[in-house]
């Protein structure tokens, strides 16, 4: 069983599309992971039916006993995110501020405040509408994207390719550069970087790559839209000769992609031409690469 | 007036609307835009101006003195974040997971952690005439957004007064740096698709924007392709639709190269027109 | 000559984890006694951030010569691992633990 990891540093470049369509090119023999839960989209093209969920927690948030509670103002003296504001004569924790470090309810003298797990959202294991099974999770408001979290959605993802026997397990990278894109990346057998030729493009795939490098993961290239701009995608080639990054495919700027997002396909079911063949072409070099 | 323009996810044009609505409104009055976007700053590869000012910015870590030590380990039992760490005869701070909410320092019994001030990035201001820009850049390897953000925003507070028009270009999103950086916004601008990945992160974004009990207003960005969903989401949810700049490959090209784009496409500039004419009715009402 | 392994489960067969922060088990093999042991690190999975460090602390605690694992550790936990003297080979993320210990044996693995 093999791990290939997407990810693309910036929003937009077509990420989310390339990964369902190598799930619905892979079909029943891979499991679906979908890591990129911020702005988890892969859904929308995968069908999946939710039909396992469970409660996820992750970090804590301070909770204030008021019959406990004598007001003496401890906590607030020692909270340096503003989280314990007085309102009504009462202090309460400011949720959206509470960093959950756990610091007032040390000093409180009479253990009024306790460190409750926040329930930040929900996991779900569910079969897509391809026949497959895709781990996913859905975050609440202000919640952040963790380790924990991507660890989690990973883990189940894993267990069922290898109870199952599956082939590979793909995955929808975290953006950024942070720690949850750290947690996509660990385990992984082969990084796919979805970049696009632009100024910004460029600069967060190199930001991006930095961190892949670490993790001594081999690593293939789509250059999607490559034709807006020869120049910067002259620059990327030459990036990843530099880095021995596996140039996979060049794909043209087409309105495709979002016509066929539109009606919640995959680009290789709605288009039969050029496009779809170019994606499926990357897909199998991605595997031969991997095995 | 501060206005900030966010969006559910990455790639929508959020720097785009931002850096050309800023160019656009100080051709005739004064603006600062700044970009929140700390993780991955891209505005300043838009707008370029002669840098005025820049500072290092820090926050506050603990630092380990060996000879007040006793290793007591209080400081790493304290650490919610695993970011002060006892190894045998030594602790180890991790600077990049520490939250700096200062509880090993001030619990140590034997003041063996004080906090000391760690770089964490850098503040540039630029000029070009009207238009102030003032980005600030997370150094790579730093996970916490929000300080630096706050302190970006303080910045501001403390540079500019009150009848500048304040454009803060936000983090995607809906997690912390987001809130952090739209929570003292007057107005929220969100920029979507109209395509179902569009309105699926918009509509986070609104949900956010509520919570936050914050004012906000679309701007769809190529308009013309997907569907009208977007369209209708709004309509039923009453959030006014400022602008609809025009699904065209050469607003993608123009972005590729650095360049702003109302200069070159006049419906780019029609529709900014329409924000423009909000953003300074909604100044009219806050001023009566 | 004391090896410690990132795994899945308790025995030589084993498969490794490739992952350090979050590996499930810890094995350590003692070669002088010829003896295998095991520390259980699934609690790890509640933390949500700082697992690397965290398992790196034990692993100091454990103090092996030799660390055997996927990709290898992160930058904080290496920092860890650097100041514990330990020597870190890498690219045993498809193997058993059993597999994994002969092709270190044999000088195959990859220095970190």
């Amino acid at each position: 069983m093999k791990e290939i990891v997407i990810i693309s540093g910036k929003g937009g470049t077509g990420k989310t599309s390339i990964t369902a369509s190598y799930a619905y090119l892979g079909g029943k023999n891979i499991v679906v992971a979908d890591c990129d839960v911020d702005a988890a989209d892969m859904h929308l093209l995968m069908k999946p039916d939710f039909k396992i969920s469970e409660d996820f927690y992750s970090g804590e948030l301070a909770k204030i006993d008021q019959d406990k509670c004598i007001s003496c103002g401890k906590c607030a003296d020692v909270c340096r995110f503003d989280a314990i504001p007085i309102i009504n004569n009462q202090y309460i924790v400011d949720p959206l501020n509470c960093e959950g470090c756990g610091y007032c309810a040390r000093v409180c003298p009479t253990d009024a405040i306790t460190n409750e797990s926040l329930n930040v959202g929900k996991s779900y294991i569910s079969t897509t509408k391809v026949g497959s099974t895709m781990a996913h999770a859905k975050l609440g408001i202000g919640a952040d994207n963790s380790g924990k979290l991507v660890a989690k959605v990973k883990n189940e993802a894993k267990k069922i390719a290898e109870e199952n026997k599956k082939d590979f397990i793909v995955v929808d990278g975290s953006p950024g550069i942070g720690c949850p894109v750290v947690s996509s990346l660990s385990g992984a057998n082969f990084v796919v970087l979805v970049t696009e030729p632009s100024v910004s493009g460029l600069h967060d795939l190199k930001r991006v790559y930095e961190l892949v490098k670490k993790f001594k993961i081999k690593a293939g290239c789509i250059i999607n839209k490559f034709d807006i701009n020869k120049k910067v995608t002259k620059e990327i080639k030459e990036f990843l000769d530099k880095e021995n990054i596996v140039h996979l495919i060049n794909l043209p700027y087409d309105e495709n992609f979002t016509k066929a997002m539109t009606i919640g396909q995959t680009i290789v079911e709605y288009d039969q031409n050029e496009l779809s063949k170019l994606v499926a072409s990357s897909w199998e070099k991605v595997k031969e690469l991997v095995s | 007036m501060k206005i900030a323009i966010a969006s559910g996810k990455g790639g929508t044009g959020k720097t785009t609307l931002a850096t050309n609505l800023a160019s656009y409104l100080a051709e005739t009055q004064k603006v600062v835009l700044s970009d929140l976007d700390v993780e991955e700053p891209n505005s300043g590869l838009f707008i370029k101006g002669n840098l005025i000012h820049k500072e290092d910015k820090y926050k506050m870590i603990p630092e380990w003195i060996e000879d007040k030590c006793t290793l007591c380990g209080i400081c790493q039992k304290v650490c919610n974040f695993h970011a002060v760490i006892q190894l045998g005869p030594q602790i180890l701070v991790f600077p990049e997971l520490c939250h700096a909410c200062f509880a090993c320092s001030e619990l140590c019994p034997t003041n063996a952690l004080p906090m000391i001030p760690k770089k964490m990035g850098v503040l540039k201001h630029f000029q070009i005439n009207n238009l102030s820009f003032v980005e600030s850049r997370l150094d790579i390897g730093e996970e916490q957004a929000v300080p630096l953000i706050s302190q970006t925003q303080k910045y501001i507070d403390e540079h500019f007064s009150e009848d500048v028009i304040k454009l803060f270009d936000a983090p995607p999103g809906t997690s912390c740096p987001v809130i952090e950086a739209t929570k003292d916004a007057d107005f929220v601008i969100l920029i979507t698709e109209p395509t179902p990945f569009g309105l699926h992160d918009m509509k986070l974004a609104v949900d956010t924007m509520k919570e936050l009990k914050k004012d906000c207003a679309v701007v769809v960005n190529r308009f013309g392709i997907g569907n009208d969903d977007v369209l209708d989401y709004c309509e039923k949810e009453n959030i006014p639709i400022l602008a609809k700049i025009p699904n065209d490959r050469n607003v993608a090209e123009l972005y590729s190269r650095g360049e702003l784009v109302y200069q070159k496409i006049p419906e780019v500039k029609q529709q900014l027109e329409n924000v423009k004419d909000y953003i300074l009715k909604l100044e009219e009402g806050g001023r009566k | 000559m004391k090896i410690a392994f990132t795994t899945k489960g308790t025995e030589w067969d084993s498969m490794m984890d490739p992952r350090f922060g979050r590996t499930e088990f810890i094995l350590i093999y003692d070669e002088e006694k010829d003896e295998l042991t095991n520390f259980d690190n699934q609690a790890i999975e509640g933390e949500a951030h700082g697992a690397g460090p965290k398992t790196a602390q034990k692993l100091f605690e454990l103090n092996p010569d030799v660390l055997i694992t996927g990709n290898g550790p992160g930058g904080n936990a290496a920092t860890v691992l650097e100041k514990a003297g330990m020597k870190i080979y890498i690219g045993a993320g498809d193997m058993s633990a059993k597999e994994a210990y002969n092709t270190f044996k044999n000088n195959k693995l990859k220095k970190f």
